[in-house]
């Protein structure tokens, strides 16, 4: 696990140690030798452990509270609201955690995206993130059924209703997911249990990524390997972890502003009308963060295609490291990608924008391109990229970014803007 | 480079503005008000809040019920604030079926400030039998249950008016412009001087309609004043917190290159 | 002259180190008391805090047990006999010294928590060696004032406040 033997100091320590290596682990994770010159997009990893853990807590407490049945369910969180001892802000923090969860989330793939960090030797830290963040997203919309308001009743019956659209055995999966012939208590109770479980499921997989990712150790804005440790990399504690923890404030703030002033905002006010299975609301809305795949589905006219394609919008992510055919990990060496990447970032807002308009017309057709352009970032621009894309030269190391190699005067002009980039 | 980021970024900001400008489904902009309770001190107005209720219970009560209230609500800090002897008296002007007692018959008694407030029909089927099949909705959390908030309820209770031409109406349907396809089933609720104010202001209709969504907004959200004072104090610990880390970082960071 | 330098700056990063420290632990703590609090009763359960029993129905020697915040509460209005009985007793003998006069402000009526101090079971009504309450658990038993006189029960039981409403209703909390 570490390069170095770890010998503790004191006797106690070191009988413990040697029948369970607790302080070794402690040791490999101050000492981590991380690479000096990340930037704050680094950051959202300890952030994104920081909200696991606010709604693995939050969820605790006001799973004490709540009541899981289909006629109890809504006024058990008027409850919350009302009477428990600061239930409104455990729930609002829980209600809004999910989206800052998301936020960041977003943010840490995207950094991924344009730094390279997917590629080799890190390919299973990033599918064991893929995992993550599908189990993320079944968290977040089972979790958005239970206050059981019109839109946890028919964004529930949408979503499992795409069961259906399965050749053959559709039919039976979605009665089996319900547990009856619509959405009902039997279903909202399976998802209860469900959304408790989830959590836990991601923590340990979190475990998992971050242990991946101390094998190799972290990727860096420059994209190059660094030796370990060396002038190139600080100890994890203190450097990373303050900074981290400045970071984490930073964003702690933008969320308090959500908690305390706009707490409903991110939601949708139908969700405070009690289930009613005999009205549907005027216009179904996933959460924001669900968009996106959202516009991808009604993109396709044909109902079983149209759940393939919001899949495999997903899942070809899992695949990334493998269409990628570049060398290069960092978007900073590589002129042509960068603008393909920034041309897919927008392409994602939009397909965000468009998912939360009805799905007719130009909408439509925004759509359709959107989606279009999506699957050919990956499976034609990327692949052809690899080969054709005339990369600028890369340091030998992150101290040196100049002195190394470059050979001529451009390079280095290069290199500065380099320097600029990654600050 | 920067330039190309940009220009993506403008375009899809202006295609959000535009479209979020046309989307507002044609109503007419909400009627303006002074909220106090909107802002980062935002508190409500007491005495309107008492006044809100007096609107609620002479007018609405009738049909709508606020299922989720109980009588305390209304001496709890942050909401009306009545008196606890107050706030007895009100329950105790309405009756509630307890029991069953010792030999098993249900009883009527008056309402006690642990009751939940008492509702106008025994169940949905009956509000909608008695209200010409539309069902009068629950008031708790009805302002944050509509799109607009308490500027969407002000303006409803207030957007009543003869349909314009070529605009058919069946009998007990109303027009009004803030209504969601502008057909309402509920006759205009408050005209001016409808009821007489026990602190004495003047019960216009704009009155009224003001009070009335305030203390639905407190019915809501009654835990609005402390979100508000608990959320400041939070943010100002968080700003100095972040300050004080960020010195240190500087200092911890001041032994490597390249800073932070 | 540079030593004293080196000093006074190492004093300014140690207070700023502890300052941070100092201001994240309160933070820390203040997060964690929500958390807390929220296991405390809540205000739908406070406002139930107190009950009103009608007790004109009762006649001496009858008992009544009525449910206060979860809680068994004995009402017991007590025989001429019974209220000799419990007055009679020589409080310095006794495991926890009450007076009968101190635990019932209205002789005729005795109202107090039915539970057993041992550990928390409800004792049994008229029952036990000194005709008052009997605790089947582990063998309490009680007076006709309710306090302990045998058994491993260390103090008498519980008086709760409670107040005559009228001469009809006892209002307990």
């Amino acid at each position: 696990m570490s390069d170095h033997e770890y010998t503790p100091s004191s006797k106690f320590g070191k009988w413990f140690n040697d029948r369970l290596p607790l302080l070794t682990l402690a040791n490999h994770l101050t000492d981590y030798p991380t690479p000096k010159n990340l930037n704050y997009w680094w950051t959202f990893g300890g952030i994104l452990t920081f909200c696991l853990i606010t709604q693995i807590v939050t969820g605790l407490v006001l799973a004490m509270h709540y009541i899981a049945h289909a006629d109890m369910a809504f006024s058990s969180v008027e409850h919350i609201m009302r009477d428990v001892n600061y239930g409104w802000l455990l729930r609002y923090v829980h209600a809004n955690g999910a989206s800052m969860f998301f936020l960041a989330v977003y943010i840490h793939i995207f950094r991924s995206l344009f730094y390279g960090s997917y590629k080799s030797p890190r390919e299973i830290i990033w599918i064991l993130g893929i995992i993550i963040y599908l189990l993320m997203m079944a968290a977040a919309f089972m979790g958005y059924v239970l206050p059981w308001g019109q839109m946890s009743f028919w964004g529930a019956t949408v979503i499992t209703n795409l069961f259906s659209a399965i050749p053959l055995v559709g039919e039976s999966i979605t009665t089996w997911l319900w547990g009856g012939y619509s959405v009902d208590n039997p279903t909202l109770t399976r998802f209860f249990t469900l959304h408790y479980l989830i959590p836990f499921l991601i923590l340990g997989l979190v475990v998992l990524h971050i242990w991946a990712l101390h094998v190799p150790g972290n990727n860096n804005p420059v994209g190059i390997d660094i030796k370990k440790p060396s002038k190139d990399t600080v100890p994890f504690h203190p450097y990373i972890v303050i900074k981290d923890a400045f970071a984490l404030l930073m964003f702690c703030i933008v969320f308090a502003l959500f908690v305390f002033y706009q707490p409903n905002i991110l939601g949708h006010a139908d969700n405070y009308i009690e289930a009613d299975p005999l009205v549907t609301p005027a216009h179904i809305v996933p959460e924001w963060y669900l968009l996106p795949f959202y516009a991808i589905l009604r993109s396709v006219p044909d109902k079983l295609m149209g759940v393939v394609a919001m899949l495999s919008a997903i899942l070809i992510l899992a695949a990334l490291p493998w269409l990628d055919t570049s060398k290069v990990r960092s978007a900073v060496f590589r002129p042509l990608f960068r603008q393909f990447y920034w041309i897919l970032v927008a392409d994602v807002l939009i397909l965000g924008y468009v998912g939360a308009m009805p799905a007719e017309g130009l909408y439509l057709l925004i759509a359709r391109v959107a989606t279009a352009y999506y699957f050919a970032h990956f499976l034609i621009i990327l692949p052809v990229l690899g080969w054709k894309e005339k990369t600028t030269p890369l340091p030998l190391s992150i101290t040196e970014p100049v002195l190394g190699g470059s050979p001529n005067l451009a390079a280095a002009r290069s290199d500065e803007k380099i320097e600029k980039t990654i600050k | 480079m920067r330039k190309l980021k940009n220009i993506f970024f403008v375009l899809i900001f202006s295609v959000i503005v535009l479209n979020s400008s046309n989307s507002a489904e044609k109503s007419p902009p909400f009627l303006e008000t002074k909220w106090t309770f909107k802002g980062l001190f935002g508190k409500f107005d007491r005495a309107s809040l008492q006044r809100g209720y007096q609107v609620y219970t002479e007018v609405c009560a009738s049909c709508h019920s606020m299922k989720y209230l109980t009588y305390r609500n209304l001496a709890e800090k942050g909401g009306p604030e009545f008196s606890e002897a107050e706030a007895k008296a009100i329950a105790a002007s309405f009756e509630v079926t307890d029991g069953p007692d010792s030999t098993g018959e249900m009883f009527v008694r008056p309402a006690k400030l642990s009751d939940k407030f008492v509702m106008p029909y025994a169940n949905e089927q009956e509000a909608k039998a008695a209200n010409g099949g539309a069902y009068p909705p629950d008031m708790s959390v009805l302002v944050k249950a509509r799109k607009g908030g308490a500027d969407y309820i002000y303006s409803l209770l207030l957007g009543y008016s003869e349909p314009p031409e070529g605009v058919e109406l069946d009998d007990g349907v109303y027009y009004n412009k803030y209504m969601y396809g502008n057909k309402i089933k509920m006759p205009a609720p408050l005209s001016d001087d409808l009821i007489e104010y026990t602190d004495g202001t003047k019960a216009t209709a704009e009155q009224m309609s003001k009070d009335v969504t305030n203390f639905l907004m407190w019915s809501a959200e009654p835990h609005l004043e402390q979100r508000h004072k608990t959320g400041f104090r939070v943010i100002a610990y968080l700003i100095i917190l972040t300050v004080l880390v960020y010195f240190t970082m500087k200092k911890i960071w001041s032994r490597v290159e390249p800073k932070v | 002259m540079s030593d004293q330098k080196d000093e006074k700056k190492t004093n300014r990063r140690d207070f700023l180190f502890t300052a941070t420290a100092a201001a994240g632990a309160v933070g820390v703590g203040a997060a964690v008391w929500p958390l807390v609090d929220q296991m405390n009763p809540d205000a739908s359960v406070k406002a139930l805090a107190s009950t009103e029993v009608d007790v004109s129905s009762m006649q001496p020697g009858q008992s009544l047990t009525v449910l206060w915040r979860g809680k068994p509460v004995f009402i017991k209005r007590r025989t001429d006999d019974e209220i000799k009985k419990a007055r009679a007793v020589d409080i310095n003998n006794l495991k926890h010294p009450e007076k009968d006069e101190d635990r019932a402000k209205n002789p005729e009526w005795l109202v107090m928590l039915g539970i057993c101090t041992h550990l928390g079971c409800v004792p049994l009504t008229d029952k036990g060696d000194y005709d008052g309450w009997f605790c089947p658990c582990h063998g309490s038993h009680y007076d006709t004032s309710g306090r302990i006189r045998k058994g491993p029960a260390p103090t008498n039981m519980e008086i709760p406040k409670y107040e005559f409403v009228n001469t009809n209703t006892i209002k307990i909390g």
